[in-house]
């Protein structure tokens, strides 16, 4: 025996080293206990680096990457100025922590309006399993995050919590093979679970009888006890009747993988599923006032008032010639004559801007007829029929002229001389 | 036996620089490739195949030609790995696989020339085919766990982890010139 084991030493190793390793993993699935110990060294040893690693990477990369982003600007445009050089960097960097801090308060924003309590934390690195699909954020069980907490970012689900040390803690991402989340739809309400296990997220348990159209929103059903209800999941891509269920492909609104800043729910409130998808990044970015209100009547008819002094003079031209039975672009209506003048309405302003648009008014006196027999407006013909022409308009009522315009002076005793006998 | 043939499969010369070589040194490049395979995929997007660990423990294995050794060495690199898994996955997955990478790659180191540049690329693509191979393996016949295996992808990876381990051997090759002369 013992001649056999030195002759197969290497062996007896390898075998004793697999069994051992295999007899502790036994140990761990048939306890379902999790190794803290062993974990928290490798985190509190491994942690730490990766974090001043990435505050070095958050404050300095970006400003190397711009900087070298400005060197091909530089090259590009050798002629330019100094100046100018200086000042494009100096742009680039405000638009970056402009971009920071938009994202920043999209994030503060959203955690004011949910009502669910959340902390804010950053990814600090990933697993190391590939497969696995799992993070690190920089909050710990000191920022009050626990084991089983949903982490979510505005666009959509991220993950949840699955170990939670001092100062860091670990997120399984809904992107990972084991990972099942409960969902709901937006518009029939069809609840289902959500595998992203195959590089596809996908909507497993929906009958085919339930309707589910593409491009409908699923939201969170809380069913699974770690997201809240009502929180964006994704939105359809395309619903197919399959065998026995129905093949349900869907997009997530977030970025797992991506994501740089999330947020940890700490304590999840259920909300109701909105009616109304989440609104795009354009639809968000757009800021829209409220339609008008309808206008109505009197209203409606004071604000048709013209704006212009052509508004105006059109309008007058336009009352003119209904009154004199004029059709403008009419065969055979004759010319009629503008040169009239209409008395001013009573609703009508000093300017004469008011009354402009609304019909002539019937004069409030009556006024004397010309006695000298010369033509009371200027232009007219003096066998003209005074009895056709309507009522002029008191010369104090004229139309205020814009400045700078010709004006005539126009003699008081012509003013109201070819007004017509009531 | 040409002179190709006599130069593949005769043994390397054993320096004794793992020997010299400290233990605080092996255990910072662990760290390093962990640390590496940890951090690198957020620095650098789209480096998840990377396999840091898995070329640090086939470069043991192939340099040091002790089989025990390698696997003690394997199993240490992998169960380092398993702590920053995921909590619902036990420790002792990598540990294992790398257990068996480290033995095997120890093995094969003394019947051929592992000096050659080529030898180590198609080594390093077997290892890393067998070592996601046998993890997907492990995961789905011990914990229960159906995750997708794409050979396509994996033989993808493994070649660009073959095209990485090349001049990541020789650097470390220069490392061990200028630790153990």
């Amino acid at each position: 025996m013992e001649a056999l084991l030195s002759r197969f030493r290497n062996l007896t190793v390898l075998v004793v080293a697999v069994v051992a390793q295999l007899l502790y993993l036994a140990y761990q699935v048939k306890t379902n206990g999790d190794e803290r110990l062993i974990r928290v060294w490798a985190v509190t040893a491994v942690t730490p680096l990766a974090g001043i690693v990435e505050a070095i990477r958050h404050n300095t990369i970006g400003f190397l990457e711009d900087y070298f982003i400005l060197l091909d600007v530089r090259e590009q445009n050798r002629k330019l100025k100094a100046a100018n050089d200086r000042l494009q960097m100096e742009n680039i960097y405000f638009r970056n922590q402009l971009a920071t801090a938009e994202h920043a308060r999209a994030l503060v924003q959203f955690q004011s309006q949910t009502p669910s309590r959340t902390i804010a934390a950053r990814v600090i690195g990933n697993s190391t399993v590939a497969s696995a699909k799992a993070v690190f954020i920089d909050r710990g069980s000191t920022s009050g995050v626990e084991n089983g907490m949903a982490v979510v970012t505005p666009e959509g689900i991220v993950g949840k919590v699955v170990a939670v040390y001092p100062l860091v803690a670990q997120v399984l991402l809904v992107t990972d093979a084991t990972f099942k989340v409960g969902v709901e739809s937006q518009k029939g309400h069809v609840h289902g679970v959500l595998d992203c296990g195959s590089g596809k997220c996908v909507v497993e348990q929906v009958q085919n009888e339930d309707r589910v159209d593409p491009g409908e929103w699923f939201y969170t059903s809380g069913e699974d006890r770690i997201f809240p209800k009502g929180f964006p999941v994704g939105k359809v891509i395309s619903s197919q009747p399959g065998q026995g269920m129905r093949d349900l492909k869907l997009t997530l609104s977030a970025s797992p993988g991506a994501a740089e800043e999330v947020l940890v729910v700490v304590q999840g409130v259920h909300q109701a599923i909105p009616t109304k998808p989440p609104p795009t990044e354009e639809e968000v970015d757009v800021h829209q006032l409220p339609p008008p209100p309808k206008e109505t009547g009197r209203d409606a008819a004071a604000d048709a008032k013209p704006q212009t002094e052509a508004d105006k003079v059109l309008a007058k031209y336009d009352s003119i010639g209904k009154e004199q039975g004029h059709v403008f672009g009419g065969l055979g209506s004759g010319i009629p004559n503008f040169n009239v003048k209409k008395p001013a309405s009573p609703a009508e302003k000093p300017d004469g801007a008011a009354g402009a648009g609304k019909p002539a008014a019937a004069p409030t006196a009556p006024v004397k007829p010309v006695t000298n027999g010369a033509p009371a407006i200027l232009g007219a013909r003096p066998g003209s029929n005074p009895q056709a022409l309507p009522t002029p308009k008191p010369a104090v009522n004229e139309p205020v002229l814009p400045l700078g315009a010709p004006r005539r002076k126009t003699p008081p005793s012509t003013a109201t001389s070819t007004a017509p006998q009531p | 036996m040409n002179e190709t043939s006599d130069q593949i499969l005769a043994p390397a010369t054993r320096d004794g620089w793992f020997h010299r070589f400290q233990v605080v040194a092996l255990a910072a490049l662990t760290l390093v490739a962990i640390i590496g395979k940890f951090y690198l995929p957020r620095l650098v997007p789209h480096t998840e195949w990377l396999e840091l660990p898995l070329l640090l423990t086939i470069y043991f294995g192939l340099m040091r030609h002790s089989p025990i050794a390698s696997l003690f060495f394997g199993a240490f690199v992998g169960l380092a790995e398993d702590s920053l898994s995921p909590a619902n996955i036990p420790i002792g997955m990598y540990g294992i696989t790398k257990t068996l990478v480290g033995y095997f790659a120890a093995s094969v180191s003394q019947r051929f020339n592992v000096d050659n540049s080529v030898i180590r690329a198609v080594l390093c693509f077997f290892f890393f085919f067998f070592h996601a191979f046998f993890y997907w393996l492990m995961r789905r016949a011990l914990l229960g766990q159906v995750i997708p295996f794409d050979p396509q992808e994996v033989f993808v990876h493994g070649a660009l982890n073959s095209v990485v381990a090349v001049p990541l051997f020789m650097i470390l090759d220069r490392l061990r010139l200028a630790g153990g002369a």
